[in-house]
């Protein structure tokens, strides 16, 4: 196991990138550029601006002011013992993004690239969103920098996540919702590109995940790499070894690859991405895209996704919408592809459950997305025994999920949902609370309680 | 030997552009859209660019979109696409396949080549696959002497004009405008700049205006300067709008007047 000091955290200028991907974007025959060539002129613009950038002193120091006093980096590491518990007593460390200003790791890449915005002249960003996570984090740095921003978001998802939308206004961005196909991230994203091709000139595309065209996989790599470069650091100070397992969720892909890239090295590591198993991936509804999908080409760039035998894009379904989209960042294939990273489904149940569990055990409520890799903790932490420390990254927090968990649970002021709440069905199910929590808790003594509002101590496991 | 280029030049040696009018298999479906095509080329398109259906057309506008999506609901594949191929074929144009790559690299690259010459199509035009990408389909287009149209766009620099014409066969598509598709006022200004620029960047290969054609006059003012003009949304408008057949026929009669007013200096 190697020992060698890593590098300095959110250092871009180290030469530390992996060895992929080749200089037009490929991570073996993943990635690329399948774009209109309308286009390609402004990602040769962003790839130049970006490379100049990633070496320039100037721009390094801004980025390390802002990850420092605006985001509040380094995130700390917290260890979870009461959680681990339930996981088969494996030590369990979690990596905070939660704690960034705005809730998530989104913030790191945002400020990356609206520097670059500013650098290359442009004056308007645009951005998709699903959670509305990466939305909330562009219309906070566009207003920072003064941009004018622009965010698209699946009309599904304006519902399921209002709070962000609400953030996103109050925040000075116009936020439009997206009517065409599933209505979700992925038809958020094509709007976004029209958006683009059509007003580049004064436009930059503030991408949100690892995946579409080249630069983006690497440049936003790159953003999010502080992750695993604290992260590695910190669990060294503190253990004087490094995690047997590094594990986060995937929808896109950014803060797994975020947290995996400075551990890519470090061959006894292993890195488990956990993708949304919706219903089950046998179900057909999930958004597994590596468990469940084939090599094609999505949002300009080949890589796993759903798609039915003429190549269309089959729309994904998962509780938690930052996750529910189709496709996957290259560099996530490629890690599959060549055996380094392993991609295992979760189902909506099980991150509910894992959800539940670090509330009621830990007094942390986690964004559902990262609630996934909290669950693939869970069972690797099973499989390995009380031996194993487990490094997970906490990719965000739940406040903007407090609406849909509650009618997953059954929680809120007029108790138990029925199945004419919209939300319950829409969260999958009808009037039985879900799994994760006990039907049968007794409430805390001398607590007030009105017969239907559950709460208590050892909440959140099931049989 | 590229029949695009055969095409576009016997419309040249009449004094006029060729018209090129897109129209995508399956809406309002797939016997409706064959009988369209059908219908323009009997009114006189010379080139029929027939649209593959794709769940993600991200370079498309909102009125073929929403045709799109109804194909794309109805299963519509490519061998809707090969039927009609060969039914364009059969009428007298020439039937090229305008299609977005994940349709293609699905049912495999060489596959579609070979089925795609078999059928009778030229080639094949790629709106997100730009020749940096388009390794595999170049060798199978050459294998099957079929014709690979590539786009350029005003944005495209000098050195991607001479790149992406030098890997084009049969003819170039200019992109008039940034921006999606869909019918606008003006289409001429920017395109004759972008023709003008790509006609320096390789001389000897027909170039096709596209993107926001809708009638007539609009034709007439392109034809002064391009080999080609291609009309896309405005199909699509006739047969959302309910007009069918009769609405594509009526249309065309409009745009094959107006390509043949070319030649009168706008
Ligand atoms: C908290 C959180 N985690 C994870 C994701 C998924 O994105 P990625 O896979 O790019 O990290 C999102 C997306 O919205 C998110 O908000």
């Amino acid at each position: 196991m190697t020992t060698t000091s890593p590098p300095q955290p959110g250092d871009l200028s180290l030469p530390a990138r992996p060895g992929w991907p080749d200089a037009t974007g490929h991570f073996g025959v993943f990635g690329g550029r399948f774009v209109p060539e309308a286009l390609i002129a402004a990602l040769d613009e962003l790839t130049e601006a970006y490379e100049a950038m990633r070496v320039d002193p100037v721009f390094l120091e801004e980025f390390a002011r802002l990850q420092r006093d605006y985001t509040g980096r380094p995130s700390p590491l917290t260890e979870v013992p009461r959680f681990a518990e339930h996981a088969g007593g494996a030590r369990i460390l979690l990596k905070r993004e939660d704690l960034n200003h705005t809730g998530s790791h989104k913030i790191n890449n945002v400020l990356g690239q609206a520097l670059l915005t500013k650098r290359i002249g442009k004056t308007r960003v645009i951005a998709e969103t699903g959670a509305g996570q990466h939305g909330v984090a562009t219309a906070t740095a566009a207003a920072l920098m003064g941009l004018s921003c622009t965010v698209y978001m699946g009309e599904e998802d304006t519902r399921r996540q209002a709070l962000n939308v609400a953030r996103m206004r109050l925040l000075g961005a116009e936020v439009i919702p997206v009517t065409t196909g599933s209505r979700t991230l992925k038809d958020a994203i094509n709007e976004a590109f029209r958006d683009w091709v059509t007003n580049v000139e004064t436009t930059n595309y503030v991408f949100g995940t690892v995946a579409g065209p080249h630069p983006f996989p690497a440049m936003v790599r790159d953003f999010q790499r502080v992750i695993g470069d604290e992260a590695r650091v910190q669990v060294l100070e503190r253990e004087g070894r490094l995690p047997d397992a590094v594990l986060a969720c995937v929808g896109g892909g950014s803060n797994a690859i975020g947290i995996f890239t400075a551990f890519i090295a470090d061959e006894g590591v292993r890195l488990l991405g956990l993708e949304a198993g919706g219903d089950g991936v046998d179900s057909g509804r999930h958004a597994a895209t590596i468990t469940g999908g084939t090599p094609g080409v999505l949002h300009g760039a080949r890589s796993f996704l759903l798609q039915d035998e003429n190549g269309q894009t089959i729309e994904s379904h998962s509780i938690s919408a930052g996750l529910d989209y189709p496709g996957v960042g290259p560099e996530h294939s490629y890690l599959h592809d060549i055996g380094r990273a392993e991609y295992r489904p979760i189902t909506d149940a099980e991150a509910m459950e894992a959800f539940a569990l670090l509330c009621r055990t830990e007094g942390i409520i986690p964004a559902i997305e990262s609630a996934h890799a909290l669950a693939g903790a869970m069972k690797l932490g099973r499989e390995l025994g009380p031996d194993a420390l487990l490094l997970v990254n906490l990719s965000g927090r739940g406040d903007k999920d407090v609406e849909t968990a509650s009618a997953w649970f059954g929680l809120g002021e007029n108790g138990a949902p029925t199945d004419e709440d919209d939300r319950a069905v829409e969260a999958g199910r009808g009037a039985d609370p879900g799994p994760g929590m006990d039907t049968d808790q007794q409430p805390t003594e001398g607590a007030v309680s009105n017969d239907r509002v559950v709460a208590g101590q050892d909440a959140g496991e099931t049989a | 030997m590229s029949r695009l280029a055969q095409r576009i030049a016997a419309a040249k040696a009449e004094g006029r552009a060729a018209l090129i009018a897109y129209l995508p298999v399956g809406y309002p479906d797939v016997d409706a859209s064959i009988a369209a095509m059908v219908a323009a080329v009997e009114a006189g398109a010379d080139v029929i660019e027939i649209g593959v259906p794709y769940s993600d057309p991200g370079m498309d506008g909102p009125v073929i979109q929403e045709a799109v999506e109804v194909a794309v609901r109805a299963g519509v594949g490519l061998r809707d696409v090969f039927r009609a191929v060969e039914a364009v074929a059969a009428a007298g144009a020439v039937p090229v396949v305008m299609t977005y790559w994940n349709p293609i690299e699905r049912y495999g690259v060489e596959r579609f080549a070979t089925d795609l010459a078999a059928a009778g199509g030229a080639g094949l035009i790629t709106p997100d696959l730009i020749p940096d990408e388009a390794g595999a389909w170049i060798a199978a287009a050459e294998r099957a002497d079929l014709d690979r149209v590539f786009l350029v766009a005003p944005s495209s620099t000098d050195v991607r004009l001479r790149s992406t014409t030098a890997a084009s066969r049969g003819f170039v598509y200019v992109a008039s405008t940034m921006g999606v598709t869909g019918a606008r006022a003006s289409v001429s200004d920017a395109a004759r700049v972008l023709v003008a620029r790509t006609r320096e960047a390789r001389p000897d290969i027909a170039l096709c205006v596209g993107l926001g054609v809708s009638n007539g006059a609009q034709a007439a003012e392109l034809a002064a300067f391009a080999d080609g003009v291609i009309v896309g949304s405005a199909y699509v408008r006739e047969l959302l709008e309910g007009r069918g057949a009769d609405g594509v026929r009526a249309l065309t009669a409009d745009l094959a007047a107006g390509v043949r007013r070319a030649g009168v200096p706008a």
